[in-house]
């Protein structure tokens, strides 16, 4: 594997083994010294064409620990305004020898579009593209979900996950639904029938409206944000109708299990989709979800590029 | 003036026939030409081949003015003449739009001076395609360029008293009005068919509703003012549904389909390569086939291009960035014999109606479509119906190379194409000294 586009691309294995690399990095990142020589005199470029300030600091922090050298990249606009186009800008990086891209775009397939054409030869990992995927999120998530709810091995089979809010245009969504359904778990999507996208029924997931129904079964809820300009496209009435039936607070807590987790990918709406009291409680795993990134994004790095130059890949990804 | 002998073939209808064609029009067609002067006339050789009528488009976007880098009138022509057509039809979208007669003569012109296919410009149906006024459709009617065709293509003519009035007011002339039919609210920034795929891809959906909507609404509208509506690109089974029962009805409509419609399906678009990215968008299995048997038996009356060539820069980015459209031209004799001749959906006899004498008589364009008869302008397409042949982007007569079919192999190829008896295709290459080559 050369790439990473799309959480629908990797199987069990792969899947597993990044997160088990994962643990190896969180261990690395817990010691004194931060940092491992693998991908010393490699280049990663941090190739962000939407503003996302947390993604790009976690990728920048994983690859400095595996010490290499990282370049970014803030692109303004795309081939429809008149900013750079994405050939133009990749084949420019590609002429300074990076050996892996990190795209953040908000086209959907932007990141696929990059590796299938001859622009670049290097890896290309997708940051999040439109709303399609974000892979390295689902891959922090179930990572997260595995810490907590298991021995921090194996997949996660017998748990149950609420995916809340705004699915249709979620790339994390996406991506939680492909990743979290290979490693065996049972995903419940919740949220108003608008914003469920058509043929969501051949998913490998179930469908509720009704969230207090779901909160008792789960044991991971992920509440997914909610951007403002759904306000002005009918897709609910008004924000405070959103929050009375699908936003996380202080009642719906006393719903979960005891064990139960709190998620969110960030960056939070407080007051909309999650209550300050849920965020900040105990049983919130956001910051974590924080930290854990770094660590997956560590294993993706590794797996994608550790090797020798030119090489790249297939390092039992 | 040479003329010639279309020798060995077989006509549409199955008959066995040499066809004379002299002084450019079509002096005879029997198993051996009586004609003394046809001893010494041009032989083509037409073995295993079918000699069809030219062939006739009702959709074509030619891009002169304005986007000369992405095609221009001749080398449209170029295109249409190799793929065996001797009209086509220029619509409207250019820059300037063509909703003055100014410009549909222009057009008009720049056809004739390229002499290879007729180029019969469509005219806009409002000024500047923007919806709201109608364009001086009577003065474009009356021009040299006799428009009888009016589209907003691009756009849908969405106001239906903006609609109402089109249709009423081209009666005068036996207009019709090509309706790209897509409400524009329900595609807001859409980007594929609504489905399945997109909502896998995350790519904004355009659901088959905002297609048929405009199309039940305008063949209500049709039968209200009694005038004419024509549907261009219909895409989707619920559109046929519509267009069937309005036919059962008596209403005048007619519709076309284009051959990347009935072939290909969204499912493409998991490439995310935005070859596959046009407008009306690839629908689903069950739509293609649905178009197949809508155009099998009369429902929809024609197969038009949609030939819409594009720049090298505006394909290679990313998906929503790119611009809508296909090639067309070249391939669409080849695309239509594969899913409708080679599935004995259609005889030669059914292709030659849809694809040259419907569309040559819903645009008026009396000069072609009539069959191969005695007396008729020799436009003439032949066919070789068994010779295979590999698509090439780099080989294509028009400008741009945006073909979904590269590296296909695809069914029968166009060996030659006459217009008003002059070759301009023989051997499946654009003849050299017809003028404009």
């Amino acid at each position: 594997m050369r790439h990473l586009l799309s959480a629908a691309d990797l199987t069990y294995s792969q899947a597993i083994k990044i997160l088990d690399t994962a643990q190896e990095m969180a261990r690395v990142s817990e010691g004194p010294v931060k940092k491992l020589p693998t991908l010393r005199g490699r280049t990663i470029v941090n190739l962000f064409f939407e503003d996302s300030t947390r993604t790009r600091i976690s990728f920048e922090a994983a690859a400095k620990r595996l010490s290499a050298d990282v370049i970014n990249f803030s692109a303004k606009g795309s081939s429809t305004s008149k900013g750079e186009s994405l050939k133009d800008t990749a084949q420019t990086l590609q002429a300074m020898g990076a050996d892996a891209v990190i795209l953040r775009h908000s086209a959907s397939g932007a990141a696929q579009r990059l590796a299938s054409s001859h622009w670049t030869t290097g890896s290309v990992i997708n940051a999040g593209d439109g709303t399609h995927e974000h892979p390295t999120q689902a891959l922090l998530d179930a990572f997260t979900i595995r810490q907590h709810l298991r021995v921090s091995t194996g997949d996660l089979r017998g748990l149950t996950i609420a995916i809340v809010g705004d699915i249709l245009h979620s790339r994390v969504a996406r991506s939680n639904v492909h990743l979290l359904s290979l490693l065996g778990a049972q995903v419940i999507l919740v949220a108003p029938p608008t914003l469920l996208p058509l043929g969501v029924e051949t998913w490998p997931v179930q469908i509720s409206y009704d969230f207090d129904a779901v909160l008792p079964l789960v044991d991971a809820v992920m509440m997914l944000r909610v951007q403002q300009e759904r306000m002005n496209d009918f897709f609910f009435p008004t924000a405070r109708e959103y929050s009375h039936y699908y936003g996380l607070n202080a009642d719906r807590l006393g719903l979960l299990k005891p064990n139960a987790i709190i998620m969110h990918p960030g960056p939070m709406n407080r007051g909309l989709e999650i209550t300050a009291e849920c965020a900040d409680s105990a049983r919130s795993v956001i910051l974590e979800q924080v930290a854990n990134g770094v660590s997956v994004r560590m294993a993706v790095l590794y797996l994608l590029l550790a090797g020798a130059p030119n090489e790249v890949g297939d390092q039992g990804l | 003036m040479s003329d010639y002998v279309i020798h060995g073939g077989v006509l549409a209808d199955g008959r066995k026939a040499d066809v004379f064609i002299s002084e450019g029009r079509i002096a005879e067609i029997d198993i051996a030409i009586s004609n003394p002067n046809a001893a010494k006339a041009i032989r083509v050789d037409a073995s295993n081949c079918v000699v069809l009528p030219g062939f006739v488009d009702l959709h074509t976007h030619l891009r002169e003015p304005g986007r000369e880098d992405s095609e221009t009138v001749a080398s449209g022509s170029r295109a249409g003449a190799k793929g065996g057509f001797t009209a086509v039809s220029a619509m409207a979208n250019t820059f300037p739009v063509a909703d003055t007669a100014g410009v549909v003569e222009q057009v008009y012109a720049l056809g004739q001076a390229t002499g290879i296919v007729d180029v019969f410009p469509i005219g806009a149906v409002t000024q500047g395609l923007a919806g709201q006024a109608l364009a001086e459709l009577g003065a474009m009617a009356d021009s040299k360029a006799r428009v009888r065709v009016f589209s907003d293509d691009g756009n849908c003519v969405f106001d239906p008293i903006v609609m109402r009035r089109a249709l009423e007011y081209v009666k005068k002339f036996d207009g019709v009005i090509a309706q790209h039919a897509q409400d524009p609210h329900l595609t807001k920034d859409a980007q594929m068919n609504e489905g399945i795929v997109s909502s896998r891809l995350g790519l904004k959906g355009w659901p088959s509703v905002a297609e048929e909507s405009i199309i039940a609404r305008d063949v209500l509208l049709a039968d209200h003012v009694q005038s004419r509506v024509h549907i261009c690109h219909v895409t989707t089974s619920g559109g046929v549904e519509i267009i069937r029962w309005a036919k059962a009805r008596g209403i005048q409509v007619s519709a076309e389909v284009t051959p990347h419609h009935l072939l290909l399906t969204d499912e493409l678009a998991r490439s995310y390569d935005p070859i596959y990215k046009v407008n009306p968008p690839l629908r689903t299995e069950k739509d293609v086939m649905a178009l197949r048997e809508g155009l099998a038996d009369g429902t929809i009356d024609i197969v038009a291009t949609d030939h819409a060539p594009h720049s090298a820069e505006s394909k290679e980015c990313e998906w929503q960035a790119a611009a809508f459209g296909m090639l067309g031209l070249e391939t669409a004799l080849s695309i239509v014999a594969s899913t409708m001749i080679n599935t004995s959906m259609m005889s030669w006899s059914d292709l030659a109606d849809r694809m040259s004498t419907a569309p040559a008589r819903i645009g008026g364009y009396s000069d072609h479509g009539q069959s191969l008869r005695i007396g008729a302008s020799a436009h003439v397409a032949i066919v070789n119906p068994t010779k295979s042949w590999k698509v090439d982007r780099d080989l294509v007569a028009s400008r741009s190379r945006n073909t979904p079919y590269h590296g296909m192999e695809l069914p029968a190829s166009v060996i030659a194409t006459f217009y008003k008896g002059i070759p301009t295709v023989l051997e499946s290459q654009l003849v050299r000294s017809t003028n404009g080559i």
